[in-house]
């Protein structure tokens, strides 16, 4: 049995018995520890793999505590229905905030996460209905089929069925085709668009998750007490939980619960210690939490999850079986006009990127793309993929108007690219990152990932990223991360990844950069091979004999405009190519 | 409402919204030089006003021992950056600038106060025990991460905010302290009482309005702010530190939240914990000029002084929550004129 799963059970063997056995003092301690961790599991789903701050999560604690304290002691309501209150209302209430902040940059969210914190805050404080600073009391305990939750030993239970349950919601939520476009949010969200991710929803689906956990978290809270006031929804207390979330890290969905356990045992241990020592009474645990966490962030980013994970090494999961392979486009017949560029042109502020570019490619063919340095080959690739908007012209993709649509609608109709400089997810496994290239290729949702209901869609997904990957010839660096290859073999990773979305055009920007003189020639064997499988290759390229041998036709571009177009042998006998790439003999 | 009021209540906000707007033309600053979103600048205000609160009680403020306090985790800091690179020599001028420095002022206010100087020394005295926090937190906190990405800096932001909101507890107590204002002159125009207190605060905000200006406009220093803010690559190429450029803004801004301490603190009562809203009002106007624009920061920061006079009239328990809620609708006309796929840092 592996050292993960003796740890795991005896911590599940502890929770069951704890509530009998230890003093009552503790068993309190262990109800905040789980309750706080639900909160920060949203948070390390937020924060730590998303990107995204809020320092407002106390908020919607309260949101959730206040709803159903406000229900069952007005309208007699059952607690059950009220969670189901808390939860409609708090998904109304973030989604509208998340809709509003999450399309500006990083931090208008956490500015208005720390706004709208203390916003609600005085909102419960001065509402008349709500009880004002004095608060709501008596809110009835909740009944478990005839068993009544009254007393803290038997509430543990529910609250940490319950977090146990969060943890392995988003635990399967992030092994999944959402997780991997989740996970690439952070440092890879215009990679991520290029393989169809809605980024924006992404970012929506994740706060509004990590809202309803801290508003789960909140109706707890209430039953648990069976009084609310504002206090603890204050703005601190929202910083207090993204602290937890920093200290544990992201590495696991287990650092919500590590930092949430520290967090609390330090502040109750802190709390007893410093008034004594300064000799006067007040929340000084603030002083050490502040320093703690700036030299956290200054010596140990990553928060202390990576220390503890270097005891469990992580189980090499074997592939599974896939009962069926992914539906492929049809494909167009070989010599038909596929891609069409009519007096393209981009202009950013005064400088003239490409300037009225128009050349063809038909299918089956590898076209060159060629010039010197900042001829705006990049560029035409960007305005191919929509990333970049045309400021004139357009451009035709299998007789369908393309540079109107966005770089996630142009994906489907079967266009794939890399980029120049890499863009992976280093964490990631190989594997993982080449599946994010058939992300299109699914459809399953945040829910079922959550429930894991998609395990068939995902077995295809991940057996069609590893067939690319033996395609491409690294079948064999499978399992480990993207970061730790070398920078040939990340680009060869990122052709598989453009390949896993089943792309009849492929646009590849400087494929054999950092390539050696082997892996170079491994490379044109596998262009020429997916040519003879009726794939066409568009392809940006400065190392000549490479490009030479390979291609059908080339295209040459200067200053944005197009030189000289024809077959390799005429293009190298160009006197106008000839001169703009070794300058002219006056 | 009749007119009397309503005027009333527009001096009171341009008053209040005076302070803000200093704060918010000090985040803006802040936050273009080096990128760290200053949540603590609320704290210096809060240290401003009480330290000379306690000064007028003829009271050692504690901020003369925080001070000292502070400057010996600095050197400590330096001494093992300096003893790292072999550099020796150093070793004298950080024992100066960060410990005799300190240590002489602590001396200096502890045989001053008791005598209770004129309010100008006084002013002085508070100013050169706050404003120097404003590097010293630099140094310690946000230079080590300087090449952070912004979300990093600003949780950095609000660990400092923490500290020094829990240390101000330590060094002021509990208790709240108003001075007595500067000017008790009033004057009678028309329906409308003006009192002498809050043409200080304008006059004054108005003065360091235009000292910042011709500061960035007319010196060399001020010139190597703008150029950082500008381009971080390009300013240090032609020279200019990225240490010195933040430690300088970080000073900027300690000296404008201290001065907005010593300025409000005669008009409302100051706790050690009431620097964070007054800060966040100053946020509120600097998010409308998208923390970039400097006229826009300090309009609408003058446009949350004068809502939350209104408010607190119309319905005071629901002051903070109404001034707090303007995010919103400011949110959303920012995110309805911003058109562009963010590309995640890190």
């Amino acid at each position: 049995m592996s050292r993960t799963r003796v740890v795991l059970g005896v911590f599940l063997a502890f929770i069951l018995v704890a509530p009998l056995v230890l003093p009552a003092f503790h068993v309190t301690l262990l109800n905040y520890i789980g309750l706080y961790g639900i909160v920060a599991l949203g948070l390390v789903l937020l924060t730590g793999v998303g990107g995204l701050t809020s320092f407002g999560q106390a908020a919607f604690v309260g949101m959730g505590a206040y709803t159903t304290a406000y229900l069952t002691t007005v309208y007699g309501v059952s607690p059950w229905l009220t969670l189901l209150a808390g939860l409609a209302l708090t998904f109304a209430v973030s989604f509208f905030l998340g809709f509003i902040s999450l399309r500006l940059s990083g931090h208008y969210l956490p500015l208005g996460t720390i706004a709208w914190g203390i916003s609600l805050y005085y909102l419960f404080g001065n509402m008349e209905f709500l009880g004002g600073h004095n608060g709501i009391s008596s809110i009835p305990a909740i009944n478990f089929f005839g068993l009544a939750l009254d007393s803290a030993r038997k509430f543990d239970y529910l609250i940490w069925t319950l977090t146990l349950l969060a943890l392995l919601s988003i635990h399967n939520l992030l092994d999944s085709r959402s997780g991997r476009a989740i996970r690439a949010l952070k440092g890879g969200g215009q990679m991520a668009e290029s393989f169809g991710v809605d980024t924006a929803r992404m970012k929506i689906i994740i706060f509004v998750y990590a809202a309803l956990l801290a508003s789960m978290s909140g109706w707890l809270y209430a039953h648990l007490l069976r009084f609310v006031n504002p206090t603890p929804f204050s703005i601190n207390a929202g910083i207090e939980y993204l602290f937890m979330a920093v200290v544990g890290g992201a590495a696991s969905v287990w650092g919500a619960v590590v930092g949430a356990g520290i967090l609390t045992i330090l502040k109750q241990w802190l709390q007893d210690l410093l008034p004594k020592l300064l000799g006067q009474s007040g929340n000084f645990e603030m002083i050490v939490f502040g320093v703690l966490l700036v030299l956290l962030l200054q010596r140990a980013r990553e928060g202390v999850m990576p220390l503890v994970l270097r005891y469990f090494r992580a189980p090499r999961r074997p592939l599974p079986a896939a009962a069926q392979v992914l539906p492929q486009r049809t494909r167009p017949a070989a010599g038909e006009t596929l891609l069409e560029l009519r007096g393209t042109r981009k202009a950013f502020g005064g400088l003239v990127a490409v300037n009225d570019l128009s050349f063809a490619m038909s299918s089956g063919e590898i076209l060159g793309l060629i010039g010197p340095n900042g001829a705006g080959k990049s560029t035409v690739f960007d305005l191919v993929t929509g990333m970049l908007a045309l400021t004139g012209g357009e451009v035709h993709f299998r007789g369908e108007r393309i540079d109107i649509l966005s770089a996630r609608a142009i994906v489907p109709r079967g266009l794939a690219r890399t980029f120049q400089h890499v863009h992976l997810l280093p964490a990631m496994s190989v594997l993982e990152n080449v599946a994010i290239g058939a992300h299109l290729r699914g459809s399953k949702g945040v829910i079922s990932a959550a429930l894991r209901l998609e395990r068939t869609e995902e077995a295809m997904l991940l057996a069609e990223a590893a067939r690319q990957l033996e395609r491409v010839g690294l079948a064999a660096s499978m399992h480990e991360q993207a970061g730790s290859l070398a920078l040939g073999q990340q680009r060869i990773l990122e052709i598989a990844r453009a390949l896993c979305a089943d792309p009849v055009l492929l646009l590849l920007d400087e494929p054999a950069a950092g390539l050696r003189y082997r892996e170079k020639r491994a490379l044109a064997e596998l262009l020429r091979k997916l040519k003879s499988e009726g794939m066409s290759i568009l392809l940006v390229e400065h190392d000549m004999d490479f490009v030479m041998k390979l291609v059908d036709r080339l295209v040459v571009m200067d200053f944005g405009e197009k030189l000289a177009e024809g077959m390799p042998q005429a293009i190298q006998a160009n006197p106008v190519v000839l001169e703009a790439y070794l300058g002219g003999v006056k | 409402m009749n007119t009397e009021i309503a005027l009333f209540l527009v001096q009171d906000g341009l008053t209040n919204g005076a302070i803000y707007a200093l704060l918010a033309l000090a985040l803006v600053l802040v936050f273009a030089v080096t990128r760290v979103i200053f949540i603590p600048q609320g704290e210096f205000v809060a240290y401003g006003a009480l330290t000379l609160a306690s000064l007028q009680l003829g009271k050692l403020p504690g901020t003369a021992w925080l001070l000292l306090g502070v400057g010996l985790a600095v050197a400590a800091v330096e001494l093992v950056q300096a003893l790292r690179l072999g550099a020796v020599a150093r070793i004298p001028v950080i024992a100066f600038k960060f410990i005799v420095l300190p240590a002489a002022l602590l001396w200096l206010v502890w045989w001053a106060a008791p005598q209770k100087p004129v309010l100008t020394l006084q002013i002085l005295l508070a100013l050169a025990l706050v404003v120097p926090l404003g590097p010293m937190v630099y140094r310690l906190a946000y230079q080590p991460l300087a090449n952070a990405s912004v979300l990093v800096l600003l949780i950095i932001s609000v660990a400092v905010h923490f500290t020094m909101t829990g240390l101000g507890l330590v060094f002021f107590g509990a208790e709240g302290s108003r001075t007595p204002p500067f000017s008790d002159a009033q004057w009678k125009l028309g329906v409308l009482t003006i009192s002498g207190q809050s043409l200080w605060v304008m006059g004054a905000s108005l003065a360091l309005i235009v000292g910042l200006l011709l500061f960035f406009e007319h010196t060399i220093y001020g010139k190597a702010l703008r150029a950082t803010a500008i381009n971080r690559v390009g300013a240090r190429l032609v020279g200019v530190s990225p240490a010195m450029a933040g430690k300088l803004s970080f000073t900027l801004a300690a000296l404008i939240g201290a001065l907005s301490g010593i300025l409000i603190a005669p008009i409302t009562t100051i706790y050690y914990d009431s620097g964070f809203l007054v800060g966040l009002k100053g946020f509120v106007g600097a998010i409308m000029g998208g923390l970039v624009s400097y006229p826009i920061a300090a309009a609408g920061a003058l446009l949350v002084g004068l809502l939350e006079a209104y408010a607190s009239f119309w319905a005071s328990a629901y002051k903070e929550v109404i001034v707090f809620t303007l995010i919103i609708p400011v949110l959303v006309w920012r995110s309805l004129t911003t058109h562009h796929i963010e590309e995640g840092e890190e």
